[in-house]
């Protein structure tokens, strides 16, 4: 097509650029810009739904405390700021609220352009979907930490020493291959004024004040700019049905798996629908909103054998999985010969919470991976049942109810 | 010295082939992993890619990235129903607290107990084919042959015949009775027989599988004997649990190091404010660098006899490492009964902080303070830590540098739970409108 070979003519850079734009216009209206230009002091927001976590806007105010123009940052993950004494223990704990998605400030060594390090205090928060609850951005605010009068006690570094960089989660960090990083190297310098920065700094009250009322000018700007109002459709949906809303960070995981699957709920009655896959959406020709909230047998048709959706209720009562052999109806009516593996999801608590219903058309190519269809199928149970039981220890299962 | 410490252990059963070692077997029709049959047979292969730093072809949830291979295969083993339970339906919580305590409640993992004599006064004992190993077990647990493909890139293949001739396989099998969803274990070249003692290169081994894995929440661990490790058959154990653990978010102190020992990149630390002292090392110009100086460690510990747990993390970059007593006081009966009855036997994910509690009982009154009285236990004193301490850099090369100490004395060795912070921002505070 004409279209797509224009694109194709595009330089990368400019389509690069144009793709990490999106990630503002497609939620705010393009005045979202130049209002965020016009704010004061150094911010960031990343995208988490884009590979690699993207850093998708730059304040003005950036260049100024890290030598950073907003070009050499752009597309990039927020780990560039990272050296070589940032230290890894914060960085767990900034992976941690990424991974959550919830707010969390701590005093980070972030090195400057010119490889001189230099303490902030980190403020990062989640931006969410007011329709679904999905988190859209995270926004990180970086505020320059003066030096103390007396020298803190080393006791204190246990909050200090982390690194906005650390944005990026479970499944997410396979694909950034951190171990490829090693960032720090570059910034390795011997002499004394890299040292002295590497004490541990505290933040002062009014610089974590000040970290706070700049988060909530960002966030009243990027409301006032919202495109996002008119999804109360979605969200009265599932409160007629009343199927409780996944939390953001399990919508997250569940996002990467390849395999076509739904997730249905134990809790309630009837198993309804909670979750489906992109690749379930292709498989059926259904779109979320057709199909959330439903039960699973809007799949059977004329042909599908009663006795195997009856193995199946078997399976399900005494939690067991199993795999079947059945024919499934698309939304346009048409069939296709499905392998369908159905499997029960234990939370935190070892009760079961959902079922998984992976399904494969038999009659399409696929890459398998090198492992057998039935096998292959098994990587998306597996999957699940590791996003909700590390999600569910620490209690960001479902969306708190408002 | 020579006198012989022995203390009731109650072995976790980590094969389905575990219970058998005992009886003689004539022949061997099994496909076991012993001589007899492995060297004929075909299992999976992964073949890792030469360079580990190398950025990886695949995406984030490519099928193909060893985390998603070893899960796949790991599902496939319990749709097999070859895990003595499902650990999954084991509850699981983060107890609250500054450091986030994992616990977990597993009732069944120590029911089929077998009491037996185990000697755990020697951290090296020679491998004895008597008893049970990893060369018994039987190949269905096997997950995949874990090699240096020494390629461009990583690859999978679903049969394929023993590669190495030279050589050993090493495999990557199920722990059957697992402490957590993808429970594994790593047994480098496991026909050779080796003694649980860590080398240099099987060290690196487990250092190339975290850091293929290259993912912060897939963790590697070794225990040593006398602590805690219930197989004299070199391995190590390795889950992936996406939750973060309480001594990778520990502070450290780093120790300077002289300019000469900083030339291969390794920093020294040493974990403040966390019941267990250790060792952290960290980065290296290389992954060799990184083994080197922490097998060269776990060298001079084991062959003066001080038993120790290493937790490999954050994909292969930081290695923790715990000297430990718990198995002496144990058996010198310094370890109140209150504790005994817990039964918790404190290895490397205990130390690290995911706790598996036997009781229900103890698990619903986990707290952080509960759970750091267990692991101060295990502690070496301040005074035996330093001494430790200095051996350690010496046998690995490490020459603290005389800059001065930035640490005013005592200050960092305030070994207590610091008080839950709240935190300075409210929850959930910013939804778009």
């Amino acid at each position: 097509m004409a279209r797509s070979g224009a694109a194709e003519a595009d330089p990368p850079g400019e389509r690069e650029h144009r793709r990490l734009a999106a990630s503002l216009t497609a939620r705010y209206s393009d005045w979202v810009l130049e209002a965020l230009d016009e704010l004061p002091g150094s911010f960031l927001l990343t995208d988490p739904a884009l590979p690699g976590h993207p850093i998708v806007y730059a304040s003005r105010g950036l260049a100024a405390l890290t030598g950073y123009a907003r070009r050499d940052v752009l597309g990039r993950n927020a780990r560039l700021f990272q050296g070589a004494a940032t230290a890894r223990a914060a960085v767990a704990g900034v992976r941690e609220a990424v991974r959550a998605h919830r707010p969390h400030q701590v005093p980070i060594l972030n090195y400057r352009r010119d490889g001189s390090p230099h303490w902030v205090l980190l403020h990062l928060a989640p931006v969410f979907h007011a329709g679904d609850g999905r988190v859209l951005h995270f926004l990180a605010v970086q505020v320059p930490i003066a030096a103390a009068k007396r020298r803190t006690h080393p006791s204190c570094a246990a909050a200090s020493g982390a690194v906005l960089a650390a944005c990026r989660e479970e499944a997410r960090v396979e694909e950034d291959f951190p171990c490829a990083a090693h960032t720090g190297k570059v910034f390795v310098d011997m002499d004394k004024r890299g040292l002295e920065a590497e004490e541990p700094r505290v933040a002062s009250d009014s610089e974590k004040e000040m970290a706070i009322s700049m988060a909530e000018s960002i966030v009243s700007a990027l409301n006032r700019y919202s495109k996002l109002t008119g999804l109360v459709v979605s969200r009265k949906r599932c409160d007629s049905v009343g199927i409780p809303a996944l939390s953001s960070s399990l919508n997250l995981s569940l996002g990467r798996i390849k395999q076509s699957f739904v997730l249905t709920y134990s809790c309630l009655p009837d198993m309804p629908i909670i979750y489906a896959s992109d690749a379930f959406i292709s498989l059926t020709g259904y779109s979320r909103e057709d199909i959330l909230g439903c039960n699973t047998r809007v799949l059977n048709g004329p042909d599908t054998s009663l006795e195997v959706l009856e193995e199946i209720n078997q399976h399900i009562c005494s939690e067991q999985a199993c795999t079947v052999d059945l024919q499934s109806y698309r939304k346009d009516g048409s069939s296709f010969r499905d392998l369908l593996h159905v499997s029960p999801i234990r939370d935190a608590s070892g009760k079961v919470s959902f079922h998984i219903w992976v399904h494969l058309d038999m009659g399409a190519k696929h890459d398998f991976s090198g492992l057998t269809p039935e096998v292959w199928q098994l990587g998306a149970v597996a999957a699940v049942r590791v996003a909700v039981r590390g999600l569910s220890a620490s209690g960001s299962l479902l969306r708190p109810s408002q | 010295m020579e006198m012989k410490l022995t203390i009731r252990r109650v072995p976790t059963v980590v094969s389905n082939y575990q219970d058998d070692a005992d009886k003689p077997r004539a022949g061997c029709g099994r496909n076991c992993l012993g001589d007899c049959c492995l060297p004929a047979s075909k299992l999976p292969l992964y073949a890792f890619k030469a360079n580990l730093a190398k950025r990886s072809q695949e995406d984030a949830a490519s099928t193909k990235s060893l985390v998603n291979i070893l899960l796949t295969e790991w599902e496939d083993r319990m749709a097999r129903g070859l895990f003595r339970y499902d650990v999954t339906a084991c509850e699981t919580k983060v107890i609250p607290g500054n450091l986030g305590f994992v616990a977990q409640l597993n009732e069944g993992r120590h029911l089929k107990k077998r009491p037996t004599e185990f000697r755990v006064d020697r951290v090296l004992q020679p491998f004895d084919p008597a008893k049970f190993n990893f060369t018994k077990v039987g190949q269905e647990e096997v997950l995949f042959q874990f090699e240096n493909g020494a390629g461009e890139d990583s690859y999978f293949l679903n049969s394929a015949p023993i590669t190495a001739v030279d050589r050993a396989p090493n495999v990557v099998a199920i722990n059957v009775s697992p402490i957590e969803y993808g429970h594994v274990l790593l047994i480098p070249r496991v026909l050779d027989r080796l003694p649980q003692r860590i080398d240099p290169e099987s060290f690196l081994l487990a250092l190339q599988m975290a850091a293929e894995a290259a993912s912060p929440y897939f963790r590697l661990g070794y225990n040593s004997l006398g602590a805690f490790a219930t197989i004299n058959h070199l391995h190590f154990q390795a889950y992936y649990l996406s939750v973060p653990f309480p001594v990778e978010k520990a502070a450290t102190h780093k120790i300077p190091l002289s300019e000469d020992t900083m030339k291969c990149g390794v920093t020294v630390s040493k974990l403040i404010n966390y019941p267990v002292r250790g060792l952290v090392f960290e980065g290296g110009n290389t992954l060799d660098d990184l083994a080197n100086v922490v097998s060269s460690a776990c060298i001079w510990l084991q062959d003066n006899n001080v038993p120790y747990n290493v937790l490999i993390s954050d994909c292969g970059k930081r290695v923790f490492l715990f000297p430990q007593c718990y198995a002496e006081k144990q058996a010198l009966g310094e370890v109140s009964q209150e504790l005994l009855d817990t039964q918790v036997n404190p290895a490397v994910w205990e130390i690290s902080g995911h706790i598996v509690l036997k009781r229900r009982n103890d698990y619903e009154e986990a707290s952080e303070t509960s759970a750091w009285k267990l692991l101060a236990e295990v502690s070496l004193s301040e005074e035996r830590f330093e001494e430790v301490k200095a051996y350690i850099f010496s046998a690995a090369g490490l020459v603290q540098s005389d800059d001065e100490e930035v640490v005013s004395e005592g200050e960092d060795t305030t070994y207590a739970p610091a008080p839950v912070a709240p935190l300075p921002v409210a929850e959930g505070c910013l939804v778009l409108q």
